[in-house]
């Protein structure tokens, strides 16, 4: 059972499969790791991009990563929206932390309703020409279905990490994350900027969300698996740490890999969940903790 | 409210529990009064560890399904009887609730929170992967044909719900009017100053926990006898998650009335749903009500009425 080629291919697949991962926990490391907002219904509106990238591609047969392109001002609007009713209700009150966190989950509750409703339960699917291809480099087999996902998802991290580090409002999230009160003296609004930014985090979202589809068929349902991925990732990867949370997600690929080829897949997802567990009883800070 | 009050209506409502069993016979009610019982119990035990210690669990449906597996067990390797069963589910389960409550040492608020939703997961995959208790393709459980006194087999686990829930809310009502209550509240309020003041937070903490998981495992318990056929998908369901910290949510998370409130109105309210609209409907009709009652209402019903009931004295 156990050989070389395999070994070899389960490694590259998780790699691939990483860079994918990436993408989708790239918002929560915003989200929750810069502005201490516990979106757990980041994964939902995941999911919700690649059901907008699966209408477009149906109906007029638009590619899925145009289609999540496009889509992006959509969910930073939406973002946008979610975070002002949230600030509002109660971060404003200072009673964001539980209160906040159940009011994440209903959301993810309604969305995930409204999308079965919509759509039911079956798988749904994209079509593109190169969706089936793949190369072949030695004994290993790179699936264009897992490349294109991978790479777009290291364009998405090296593009967040540029604007973050070099853009001014990029700077100012960062200073929001460390201290708003300071921010505030300096005569910005750390309230206008933490909006920007999880109109970002949920920006991601629409361009994930197309990824996912590309990688395999897509129900409502999926999120709750992305749940623990996502958060395991990001506590991993050092919360709010970009470059961190992008070699988290490759560890993270690549432990699921290996364990879906070894042990089989249905074992796959419950790493990720106790890699979670094990962080944050072990480690909280993460790999890269600040 | 006054021991003797409360313990005497908790006494009627058994009896009345009873009494219903010997008039009513259109079978639907049974199943229907069944699971909003059910929900009285989980969303009394949600509180226990949410509303009461603070300490939010988004895995209930680890624990209710934990109950109902263990009855899956013995009733395939011993074909034990149902007050076996539900002390045995309680047990294991209660035994996990002890297990996250040692998490709590390390995992405060909303690391807690994702770190029992993790749970969930990971003990669903460990089912879905064990073939004994039928996988992931599930498992059918016969009834037993006949049990004495009633004149069907639901109607008995009608009678046993209503006898769990009113444990439930008994226990629920003294922890509430305890000592363990208090240094709970305390813990709610700020664990650290609590500690400062000698409130033995770990003890206590584990008490909630234990006791959570307990309740949680007892409503799982005759579950598989209920549905007939268990597969992880049903027992693990999100529903009971969100249900469980919904309905003490709306009703008010400070008393043992919230909880009860919450779970008669909300679970009637889908029950009715289920009939006249239909399933997926119902559920998009929780998620909105509780997201509403956490920006507009934050301490529920009760908190409400409260609020109203002051105002006119005032």
């Amino acid at each position: 059972m156990f050989s070389v080629d395999l070994l070899l291919n389960a490694i590259i697949a998780g790699i691939l499969l990483g860079g994918f991962y990436a993408a989708v926990s790239l918002g929560i490391s915003v989200a929750f790791g810069l502005l201490d907002v516990v979106n757990i219904a980041h994964p939902v509106f995941v999911i919700l991009g690649s059901y907008a990238a699966y209408a477009m591609n149906t109906s007029l047969g638009l590619d899925p990563i145009v289609a999540g392109l496009l889509f992006t001002p959509v969910f930073f609007a939406l973002g946008v929206a979610v975070y002002r009713i949230y600030y509002n209700s109660f971060e404003k009150k200072g009673e964001e932390s539980l209160r906040g966190l159940v009011f994440f989950f209903g959301i993810l509750f309604i969305v995930e309703v409204v999308l079965l409703l919509q759509y039911g339960v079956d798988y749904r699917l994209v079509e593109a020409a190169y969706i089936g291809e793949s190369v072949h480099i030695g004994p290993v087999g790179i699936a264009f279905r897992l490349l294109v996902p991978c790479l777009v998802g290291m364009g998405l991290t090296l593009a967040l990490y540029l604007f973050l580090s070099k853009t001014f409002y990029g700077r100012a999230i960062q200073a929001v994350a460390q201290d708003s009160l300071a921010l505030r003296l300096m005569g910005a609004n750390p309230i206008r900027i933490k909006t920007l930014a999880f109109g970002l985090a949920i920006a991601t979202a629409s361009l994930a969300g197309a990824l996912l589809i590309m990688i395999g068929p897509v129900e409502p349902s999926m999120n709750r698996e992305y749940i623990g991925r996502v958060f395991a990732i990001a506590v991993l990867g050092g919360l709010g740490n970009i470059g961190g949370t992008f070699v988290a997600a490759l560890i993270l690929g690549v432990v699921e890999s290996l364990t879906s080829t070894f042990y089989g897949p249905s074992w796959a997802l419950a790493v990720s969940f106790g890699v979670l567990l094990l962080t944050l009883a072990v480690r909280p800070a993460g790999l890269f903790g600040r | 409210m006054q021991r003797r009050v409360f313990l005497a209506s908790m006494l009627a409502v058994v009896v009345l529990g009873a009494l219903v069993t010997r008039v009513i016979q259109n079978q639907y009610y049974y199943f229907a009064a069944y699971v909003i019982l059910q929900y009285v119990v989980l969303a009394t035990a949600w509180n226990i560890l949410g509303g009461y210690t603070g300490y939010v669990n988004f895995g209930s449906a680890a624990f209710f399904a934990l109950g109902a597996y263990t009855s899956v067990v013995l009733i395939k390797a011993a074909a034990a009887p149902l007050v076996v069963l539900v002390v045995a589910g309680g047990l294991v389960s209660g035994l996990l609730g002890l297990g996250i409550g040692y998490l709590t040492l390390r995992l405060r608020g909303v690391f807690f929170a994702i770190a029992t939703l993790a749970l969930a997961v990971v003990l669903q995959t460990m089912f879905i992967n064990w073939e004994y208790v039928g996988g992931a393709r599930g498992i059918y459980i016969i009834r037993p044909k006949t049990v004495p006194f009633f004149t069907s087999y639901v109607e008995f686990l009608f009678a046993v719900m209503v006898v769990l829930a009113v444990v439930a809310v008994t226990v629920a009502w003294w922890i509430e009017n305890s000592r363990v209550g208090r240094g709970l509240a305390a813990i709610r309020d700020n664990e650290e100053a609590a500690e400062c003041m000698g409130v033995p937070t770990l003890k206590l903490k584990l008490v909630a926990t234990t006791v959570s998981g307990v309740l949680m495992g007892v409503a799982g318990a005759p579950f598989p006898y209920y549905v007939t056929y268990v597969e992880p998908s049903s027992a693990f369901n999100l529903d009971y998650a969100v249900n469980s910290l919904a309905m003490p949510m709306i009703g008010g998370t400070t008393t043992w009335a919230g909880p009860v409130l919450g779970a008669v109105l909300l679970g009637t309210a889908q029950q009715v749903a289920t009939v006249t609209i239909s399933s997926a409907l119902n559920l998009l009709i929780v998620g909105i009500i509780l997201v509403a009652f956490v920006i507009l209402a934050p301490e529920g019903i009760i908190g409400l009425v409260r609020r109203v009931t002051k105002g006119k004295r005032g």
